[in-house]
């Protein structure tokens, strides 16, 4: 197990090494590209500490994402306050969001949490489509005010870099200490669980605030990505959307997700030049999906190694 | 603020108004409650949220205004395009449950959940493809256009219909799952299917039934609505929501709980207008929520068993 760990450690080095040198190739496409993945990936990974790890079917996972992005777009323009201030505290409203609707959730489990957390989710959009004077309502809150650091193609690119590169460490750490073993062992059978003395409950609530919290770090680099948020971000499916990057990779696995979301976001790119159906695309690519791939790319990669290992 | 609370007042004290908005609220929620009994259905007995529930009502509604368009607004054209929804539907989603749903039974939840949302994504694009994404409007049908006189006020015909619609769809289903054969199957379905197999029951034909009937009843409420709204592309969105709520007061696969949820439902939006102009969906998810705190299974559901 320690020496699959340094694997993993050295495989991601390697990864972000790559990822470092990406502005040398010199195609503005490619690093718009690459922002943009990096940014789905860090909200793929955040749902799937609820979901591969604590089992948790979230369907309103967008809700987060949207209000990270509104409250950093408002405190960033609106309020005029620096990116040192903004950005944390648009995370701590994502987190505390998540741990109020939470609360209510993790009541209820399996299709009825779904259910709710849909409700919520689509909540969160009904407010910001309505509450025009904060939000900007359908025509979106744009204009956001972007520190000079990060006003360029280049630096922004870096910064999103290193904040995900940051929150993917931290979720990695947080997926692989007890608490994250001790969510695979309630995924796996609440009840035991709760016989061997674990506040299932109460760790289904951390598990939701942890997912809330990063997906609300991707939702506000997002919001100053585009110089804008869109109501479109808080609607469901968008949870639905990065639910699909999730499973595509593989749930079961910790950087599936990010996999999953870079495939699905290119695919999402080179399609919508040829056709404004996407949606019936990605519906096609999901019952595939489901019908043929149940364990995600990472699941389909180690059948293969496993049956070439078996005939070798 | 202040002013709208004070504008709300006078209108609340209008008896004939608050008559109008007392039957405005019936309407909507039998409307709502034909739509939502489907989903229930579905939901209790093959334990699998159809999110494709939405879309099967916005095609429902799109099959009947192509319809009554087809047939150029002849009389009794508006019932044949509620009839059409109901085939069309019931005959999309025998397709649908037969050719792909059946193999994902065994399944995840999360597998299932997600079939239904691929089912969204390309219904909702091929009604797209076929319709455009103008908005339609269906005419009242043929003698409904006016109103029926109650002595102390008038209310229009359609909306009337509705509700009688909305009782008749109740009564009708209440009795079909107590009194008959094919009901008790039903209902043993939701209980325990594996009994039911090993009692030599064709329970993959129950499942087939209770999918094309639920799916049909979403194509009706649709048609049925088409008159009421404007037919257009995202109505699947927002009705999906209020299934949800309605269903989650109710308690899942509950005829009655959805019954009152409806209820509930069509009060609060039809009262919230009037008061809290712009955020009625608001006051319908405190709703929710204050329900949730007291009954997390709902109004008529059961406390949730816990897998072993």
């Amino acid at each position: 197990m320690q020496t699959g760990y340094k694997t993993t450690f050295w495989i991601s080095c390697a990864i972000v090494l790559l990822l470092l040198l990406v502005p040398t190739l010199g195609s503005k496409y490619l690093i718009d590209l690459t922002t943009e993945i990096l940014i789905y990936a860090l909200f793929a990974l955040s749902l799937n500490v609820l979901i591969g790890y604590s089992g948790n079917i979230s369907f309103g996972h967008a809700a987060y994402f949207a209000i990270g992005g509104y409250s950093c777009a408002i405190l960033l323009t609106t309020y005029e306050l620096p990116l040192i201030i903004s950005m944390p505290a648009a995370i701590i409203l994502s987190g505390l969001a998540a741990a109020f609707v939470g609360y209510f959730c993790v009541k209820l489990t399996d299709i009825y949490f779904a259910m709710l957390t849909l409700a919520f989710g689509m909540l969160v959009w009904a407010v910001a489509f309505k509450w025009r004077a904060v939000t900007g309502g359908d025509d979106g809150f744009v204009g956001v005010n972007v520190p000079a650091f990060i006003d360029n193609r280049y630096g922004f690119f870096y910064f999103t870099l290193f904040v995900v590169t940051v929150s993917a460490a931290l979720l990695w750490l947080i997926c692989h200490s007890a608490f994250g073993r001790t969510l695979v062992a309630v995924r796996e059978n609440r009840v035991r669980a709760g016989f061997v003395g674990v506040n299932t409950t109460r760790l289904r609530h951390t598990a939701f605030v942890v997912a809330g919290t990063f997906a609300g770090i991707a939702g506000s680099l997002f919001a100053m990505y585009n110089r804008g948020v869109y109501v479109e971000s808080a609607f469901w499916t968008e949870s639905g959307q990065v639910l699909i990057m999730a499973l595509l990779g593989g749930l079961y696995s910790f950087f599936g997700p990010a996999l999953g979301a870079a495939v699905l976001y290119t695919l999402q790119v080179g399609i919508n030049q040829y056709t404004e159906y996407w949606p019936v695309v990605l519906g096609i690519i999901l019952l595939i999906i489901l019908m043929f791939l149940p364990d995600g790319i990472i699941g389909l990669a180690q059948k293969l190694r496993s049956q070439f290992s078996r005939k070798a | 603020m202040l002013a709208i609370g004070v504008e709300a007042m006078s209108m609340l004290s209008n008896p004939t108004f608050l008559f109008y908005q007392f039957m405005n609220s019936i309407s909507l929620g039998m409307n709502l409650f034909i739509i939502a009994t489907g989903l229930t259905l579905i939901l209790g007995v093959l334990r699998v949220i159809n999110f494709a529930h939405g879309a099967f009502f916005m095609f429902g509604a799109y099959v009947c205004w192509s319809t009554v368009t087809f047939l150029g607004g002849a009389v009794g054209s508006f019932w044949l395009g509620v009839v059409a929804a109901a085939v069309v539907l019931g005959a999309m989603a025998f397709v649908i449950e037969r050719g792909l749903l059946r193999y994902l039974y065994g399944r995840e939840h999360l597998t299932q959940l997600l079939f239904t949302f691929a089912i969204v994504l390309i219904v909702g694009d091929v009604a797209k493809m076929i319709w455009g994404t103008d908005q339609y409007n269906v005419p009242y049908p043929h003698g409904l256009g006016g109103a029926v006189d109650f002595g102390f006020a008038k209310y229009p015909s359609y909306p009337l219909l509705l509700c009688v619609i909305g009782l008749v769809v109740a009564v009708g289903m209440w009795l079909a799952l107590s009194k008959t054969r094919w009901g008790r199957i039903i209902r043993a379905a939701t209980q325990d299917r594996e009994m039911l197999a090993a009692l030599g029951m064709n329970v993959p034909l129950v499942y087939t039934g209770v999918f094309v009937i639920g799916s049909a009843l979403a194509g009706i409420g649709g048609a049925l609505a088409a008159p009421r709204v404007a037919v257009s592309p995202g109505m699947d969105a927002t009705i999906i929501i209020e299934c949800f709520i309605i269903v989650i007061i109710g308690g899942l696969g509950s005829l009655w709980g959805s019954f009152l949820g409806a209820l509930a439902l069509g009060f609060v939006t039809m009262f919230g207008t009037v008061i809290f102009p712009d955020w009625e969906l608001v006051l319908a998810y405190i709703l929710m929520l204050g329900l949730l705190l007291w009954r997390p299974w709902g109004l008529f559901g059961h406390e949730e068993e816990e897998p072993h």
